[in-house]
């Protein structure tokens, strides 16, 4: 394989999704097959499987078995189940647990853990989550390359479906459950530092009640005031101020600057510095995501 | 053998993460394949949950005002379950998404005959 072209050109010609192979066709046709001499036995576990399929699922069994022992007896000499001296109890539970509510101000040891000392995990976390619903916008968002007939007369008689007076007990049911669901979810996300819960299980709560919303009303509604662009704006919003937020901490922190946010006093909702704010991008965020999952599987645009 | 029925939290998710592994293996449909997937992201939560949890002592959340590490459970592991929620959601989806255009462009869930005709289209 010759290539005369320079790592950029390459580099550029991935990115817009060229083959990696150039002339592959050729390439393909000139390449020698390997000719299995009539002797030789050839022993692959894809040829076991079309071949032998009863052999195929009792190996797999017996693998799979064997698998179990050896860890069973792994979990043999792991230490007793809630045993306060086993090595997981050490002093970094410690130190999370004597020095939290002093140090990050948050009530719910477990939200102080993840939105301040280890605050780059959880945007770590985030945006993954971004990235997962973007590359799922790619490969469903319905456009000119990824459209059939047969779907479009599917959609269109979904839309007739939804406009007609049909389901009335999901209708009456998501009126009057749609708005509590979504005023607990942002109950939990408000109150992540003070009690269980936090940015991801809320904003789960209220992507369901967004979920139920667009169930019963249909998409044509739901696109009033949910579009990709509004998905896309809060979420790039939302981890642009967590990394906003989280960067002047650090340097902050680190360079002994000392002008910090302020605790407050612990148990009060607008304590804790940063946790509160990082909350609602979170929850912000994984609301977003979790419409665009289900508004893409099922209609292919959200 | 005691220790095993002790410690049978850790059994029971080493057991289900086998059930996950198995399933990988043996079933043929797609999706089937991403459920044992996901019931292998179970078994590592209750693992993790498990090896969190202390006797006697409660959950890590501030109760009557009471600063001390032997009072509450280990937060550590809570906060790696959230991580591996994060990511298995994520990971399913986006699998979930491309059997959806395999099947689109195919008709076929079953991984066999998806790569039958991935070799017909290739002219072999």
């Amino acid at each position: 394989m010759s290539d005369n072209r320079s790592f950029w050109q390459r580099l550029k010609g991935w990115i817009d999704g060229d083959e990696v192979i150039i002339d592959a066709d050729k390439y393909i046709s000139t390449r020698e097959r390997k000719e299995i001499a009539p002797g030789e036995k050839r022993v692959s576990v894809e040829h076991v499987r079309s071949n032998n399929p009863t052999l195929y699922r009792v190996l797999c069994v017996g693998i799979t078995l064997c698998f179990i022992v050896v860890m069973l007896m792994v979990v043999m000499d792991l230490p007793m189940f809630g045993d306060p001296g086993s090595p997981t109890n050490n002093e970094v539970a410690a130190r999370y647990l004597e020095s939290g509510i002093e140090e990050t101000g948050a009530i719910n040891f477990v939200a102080g853990m993840i939105l301040d000392y280890r605050a780059f995990d959880t945007f770590g976390e985030s945006n993954v989550l971004f990235m997962a619903v973007v590359a799922v916008l790619m490969l469903l968002q319905r456009d000119k390359k990824n459209i059939s007939a047969v779907e479009d007369k599917e959609m269109a008689e979904d839309e007739v479906f939804d406009g007609q007076d049909s389901k009335i007990i999901l209708k009456k049911g998501a009126k009057c459950l749609a708005p509590i669901v979504i005023l607990y979810g942002i109950y939990v996300v408000l109150n992540g530092h003070l009690s269980p819960g936090g940015g991801f299980s809320g904003g789960s709560i209220i992507g369901a009640g967004l979920i139920l919303y667009a169930a019963a009303n249909g998409h044509k509604k739901m696109q009033t005031f949910f579009t990709v662009k509004t998905l896309t704006i809060t979420s790039v919003c939302c981890l642009l101020t967590y990394c906003g937020c989280k960067s002047y901490s650090f340097f902050t922190g680190a360079n002994h600057v000392g002008w910090e946010v302020p605790k407050g006093t612990p148990g009060d909702i607008l304590s804790s510095g940063f946790i509160l704010p990082l909350n609602i991008c979170v929850g912000l965020v994984v609301a977003c995501t979790m419409y665009g999952f289900y508004a893409l599987f099922t209609k292919g645009e959200i | 053998m005691s220790h095993l029925l002790t410690n049978y939290y850790e059994a029971a998710s080493v057991i289900l993460f086998g059930i996950g592994f198995m399933n990988l293996f043996l079933q043929n449909n797609l999706i089937k394949k991403f459920i044992g997937l996901n019931i292998m992201d179970t078994a590592v939560y209750l693992f993790l949950a498990a090896k969190g949890y202390v006797f006697g002592r409660v959950a890590p959340i501030l109760t009557n005002g009471i600063i001390d590490a032997d009072y509450y459970i280990n937060p550590i592991p809570a906060g790696l379950v959230l991580t591996g929620i994060v990511v298995s959601v994520s990971i399913t989806s986006f699998s979930l998404a491309l059997v959806l255009r395999l099947y689109k462009h195919y008709g076929s869930l079953n991984m066999d005959e998806i790569l039958r005709m991935m070799r017909e289209e290739e002219g072999e």
